[in-house]
């Protein structure tokens, strides 16, 4: 039933998709090989089974030569009689069985639907397939990596997240669309930004100035900052998305265009920049696709609340949390090195406060887009 | 009994004109009963409960004593009957091979009167002083004597003997004896003996009670038919679980490790030997002339010393010659253990549990005593969970009710470290859990703290017997329990393959179309023997554990339910739902035993 009420929606909102049928075979086939080995030492009286890669900081290796994070070679074997892993073994082949069914359809579905149409009783039990999306989504980015497909060529996208307007015009699915003239909601980056998908028609920007949220981006977007700087503005509320990351990644590779990043002065956004230059942990196994090593953290800075003479309002004060989050940044092998950040860190440690990029607004409305960020962008005072 | 007359002494001689001659005018003999009827807590008559339990257990020790030594069945009648609130009548009846005439008097009416002290012999009396000291508490309490009843033979007459007993004389004062009439109904077997005894008392139902110390009785004593009368008229029955008599126990001679300098020097008065190899080779047992010779060399003496020229210090260095001469221990065929078998047909009769297991330990010897220790216990059932365990105590048979603590088989019980075996244990202090834990000693002497018979003392040796024994029957427990809680969680392992098989076999027909009912049995089928391969897989400790047929074919375990009924034990994967379903289903079980009991 879910499913097809979700499929019917999508295919009312997809018309002329572009499906990149060579890859959807190749993405089959690693499916049908999987569900293969299984059923083939089912029959052989084996203990069905198969290798994931681990997804954790242990099996992390940051790469210095190409400055992003890579995932390490270390595997886990998932099996289906192994108490704790039979239910996920049981769930990843549901999901399996599910990508190749869209595949089969050239139909896409979100995380959200992906878990409805997997999700049922098992028959004889009142057990659930599944008992929450973050489980389905959980096991999904384990396909991912077992298959060594990612999730747009298994035909699965996330909620959409992030905006963007500026100097440039792209084709989506076929669909021209012009940045330059977004109005005040901007262009929302959806979540595969696959060349199959999205082309970059013509751009005029110079650079691409990423804030960390809405508000921020509407401030500038409202000041016409992108027109008056020949940029492009992106924001990823938060943690950016992948959509996001892969857009930014491919408008940096392709335009050739250099990233600059305008955060929180807090272990948070620290994070979202380290996440933006090398990857996340999480996602190591998407890094090359993903990661802008060249991007620069232009603000806030900690010394920015004496730079700019800011008022004791804005302080917001460190709690335990942040202060042991910020120390396990600065012991991060990719910040360890950087005697900037290094310093950085340790003055936002020593103030014993951090700041919003909204702090600037209580100098003036347009500080920051008018102030701050072109003097920054002048001076080429970034953090690297 | 000079701690008696001491303070006598001491009295008069605070005043100035007592001479020697005045005092001497007072002192004179005491009888073993007037110092008895005073320091009765000794017997075990401390107070109104008691004391009837003692009377009650005195006769059936009795009892049950003289019908296996004639090799008869026993067959034992108590009845309680309630005359008043504080008094009751006991009437105690066997089929034992009676009394003669001319005993009567003696038995009920002489402290300290018996076949038992003299001899080495495992039998549940020791001393002679429990029947006569029940009927002297009657007497004291209720003024009124002992009826005896007891007849010998199909063809002899019965006699019925009234008697009270003088405690100044430590003699019996025979009130009537009489022909009894109507025997015939009271002797079905056409022999045996009655007493009747009105004693002051009390009825009190659950610990320590007389309904307890029958019940158990009937554990330790498979072979015998017990029926019990309560005073509010029900009549209880203990059937006998095993048609077969204990074997005669043999008597034998004191061991020459086993006695003290004094019995030494008695013994050397009292010996029929003319020389001292003669005595030490016809007195004790294990020693032979060449023993003989060699304990005589060792305190310069030899084997043709004349026995009365044996002075104190002779007999002295005879004692440590003894002492310091390797000798093999007694022979223990004087020990009649009650058998696993037989121990767990009592069990089983008795306790409502599903696990039993038993352990009869091979004799040993404490102060050259030989002694034997059985174990058995029972678990799970109907047993009380969060309790402590029950402790049930044994000597020659005679179930302990008393002075439990003090008790070498409750120290025993205690020191076993039973956490080994999955149960709970708190510290310093008996387990918890459904669990039963009887320990019997045997022996020709048991070393009692106190003539009331309440409590073994505390010998090493006897301790370590016990824990060996006991460590045997947790093992065999812990396997079990292991065994159990592996197959609960075997099972639940099974169900969770089970319950996705199906959903991987479509799941992987949809990708590949391999046939799913082919997948699925194939899966089912290595299911099962995944399953399987755990069951045989390695203990806690790192050795194979033993299959399930091991255990139950071990002859000294019992195993009453089938693994189904038991689920409180297995730590659980299920969703709560589940969990109360089958509580539930216990609390049924437990209702439909009641009820299978009654």
């Amino acid at each position: 039933m879910a499913k097809k009420k979700t499929t019917k929606k999508k295919t009312t909102r997809k018309t002329n998709r572009v499906v990149d049928k060579k890859r959807d075979e190749k993405t089959k086939k690693k499916i049908e090989a999987l569900a293969e080995s299984v059923a083939t030492k089912a029959l052989k009286q084996k203990e069905p089974n198969f290798e994931i890669p681990t997804r954790s900081i242990s099996n992390m290796k940051y790469n210095k030569k190409k400055r992003i994070l890579e995932m390490g070679s270390n595997t886990q074997t998932r099996s289906l009689f192994n108490l704790g892993q039979a239910r996920k073994f049981m769930q990843s082949l549901l999901l399996a069985k599910g990508c190749r069914d869209l595949i089969d359809a050239e139909k896409t579905l979100s995380l959200r639907g992906m878990y409805y149409m997997s999700l049922h009783t098992i028959p004889g039990t009142k057990e659930k397939t599944f008992n929450d999306q973050g489980e389905s989504d959980g096991i999904l980015e384990d396909l991912e990596v077992s298959l060594d497909g990612l999730r747009e060529e298994l035909h699965v996208f996330a909620k959409k997240r992030g905006t963007m307007v500026g100097n440039i015009s792209i084709v989506d699915n076929g669909d021209e669309i012009d940045c330059r003239r977004m109005g005040t909601g901007g262009y929302a980056i959806p979540s595969i930004c696959e060349p199959n998908v999205i082309q970059f028609k013509d751009c005029d920007a110079d650079f691409i100035l990423h804030v960390e949220k809405d508000t921020v981006w509407s401030r500038f977007n409202e000041d016409r900052f992108w027109e008056k700087h020949n940029c492009i503005l992106t924001e990823g509320s938060g943690q950016p998305p992948r959509g996001v990351r892969r857009m930014l990644h491919r408008m940096h590779k392709e335009l050739k265009l250099p990233v600059y990043c305008l955060l929180d002065c807090d272990p948070w956004g620290h994070y979202i920049y380290s996440v933006i230059k090398q990857g996340s942990i999480n996602l190591a196994f998407e890094s090359e696709r993903m990661a802008i090593p060249d991007a620069q953290f232009l603000g806030i800075r900690a010394n920015d609340y004496e730079r700019c003479e800011l008022s004791d309002d804005v302080k917001i004060d460190l709690n335990d949390r942040d202060i042991t989050r910020a120390k396990q940044i600065a012991a991060y092998p990719w910040f360890e090195g950087k005697r900037d950040w290094q310093r950085e860190i340790k003055t936002m440690l020593g103030n014993g406060f951090k700041m919003e990029v909204e702090s600037l607004i209580t100098k003036d409305i347009s500080y920051v887009t008018e102030e701050y960020v072109p003097s920054r962008l002048k001076e080429g005072d970034f953090l690297d | 009994m000079p701690n008696v007359k001491s303070p006598k002494t001491k009295k008069k001689k605070s005043r100035a004109n007592v001479t020697a001659e005045t005092m001497a005018a007072g002192q004179r003999d005491i009888s073993v009963s007037e110092f008895f009827a005073k320091n009765r807590h000794l017997l075990g008559f401390d107070n109104p409960r008691k004391a009837m339990l003692t009377a009650i257990k005195e006769a059936v020790d009795n009892a049950l004593d003289a019908a296996e030594e004639a090799g008869i069945l026993p067959e034992i009648y108590v009845e309680v009957m309630q005359q008043s609130e504080t008094r009751f009548k006991l009437t105690i009846r066997d089929n034992g091979p009676g009394i003669v005439k001319a005993q009567i008097e003696n038995i009920f009416g002489k402290l300290l009167y018996g076949s038992k002290f003299h001899r080495l012999k495992m039998s549940r009396g020791q001393q002679g002083i429990g029947i006569s000291a029940a009927g002297m508490y009657g007497l004291m309490t209720t003024g009124k004597p002992v009826m005896i009843i007891s007849k010998t033979g199909k063809k002899k007459p019965a006699h019925e003997v009234v008697l009270k007993m003088d405690t100044s004389k430590n003699r019996p004062t025979i009130i009537s004896d009489e022909e009894h009439p109507e025997d015939d109904k009271l002797f079905k077997d056409g022999h045996g003996t009655q007493v009747v005894i009105e004693l002051e008392g009390k009825y009190q139902k659950g610990r320590q009670s007389i309904d307890e110390y029958l019940e158990q009785t009937a554990i330790a004593n498979p072979h015998a038919t017990i029926t019990y009368v309560t005073p509010s008229n029900e009549t209880i029955e203990f059937p006998r679980a095993i048609n077969e008599l204990p074997e005669e126990p043999k008597e034998i001679k004191p061991h020459p490790k086993g006695i003290e300098l004094g019995t030494l020097i008695q013994m050397l008065e009292r010996t029929d030997a003319k020389q001292l190899s003669g005595f030490l080779t016809g007195d004790f047992c294990r020693v032979g002339s060449t023993k003989a010779r060699e304990i005589a060399k060792g305190a310069g003496l030899t084997g043709q010393t004349w026995v009365k020229t044996i002075g104190h210090d002779d007999a002295e260095r005879l004692y440590d010659s003894i002492q310091n001469t390797r000798i093999i221990a007694p022979n223990t065929d004087c020990l009649v253990p009650i058998g696993s078998k037989a121990l767990l047909a009592g069990l089983l009769k008795e306790v409502q549990a599903e696990f039993f297991a038993a352990s009869t330990r091979p004799p040993s010897v404490y102060r050259g005593n030989p002694f034997q220790i059985e174990v058995a216990i029972g678990y799970g059932g109907g047993l009380g969970r969060d309790d402590s365990a029950k402790v049930l105590r044994f000597a020659n048979r005679v179930p302990l009710l008393y002075s439990q603590s003090s008790c070498c088989s409750f120290k025993a019980v205690a020191e076993t470290s039973w956490k080994n075996y999955g149960l709970t244990q708190p510290r310093n202090s008996i387990p918890t859990g459904p669990l039963v834990v009887m320990v019997h000693m045997i022996s020709v002497w048991v070393p009692f703290t106190s003539e009331s018979k309440e409590a073994i003392a505390d010998y090493d040796e006897i301790r370590k017997e016990m824990k060996l024994a006991l460590q045997e029957c947790g093992r065999k427990l812990g396997t079990y329990l292991r065994r159990r809680k592996r197959m609960a969680r075997e099972g639940e392992r099974r169900s969770v393959f089970e319950r996705y098989i199906g959903e991987i076999s479509r799941s992987c027909n949809a990708i590949t179309g391999t046939d799913t009912d082919k997948l699925y049995k194939a899966l089912m089928k290595q299911a099962k023997r995944k399953t399987e391969e755990a069951d045989a897989l390695l203990d806690d400790e790192g050795n194979p554990v033993d299959d399930g047929g091991r255990l139950s074919k071990d002859e000294d375990v019992i195993i009453v339910d089938d693994l189904q009924d038991i689920p409180e034990m297995q730590d659980s994967l299920f969703e709560d739902g589940k969990k109360k379903k089958k509580s539930t289903k216990k609390k049924k079980k437990k209702t439909t035993r009641k009820r299978a009991k009654k």
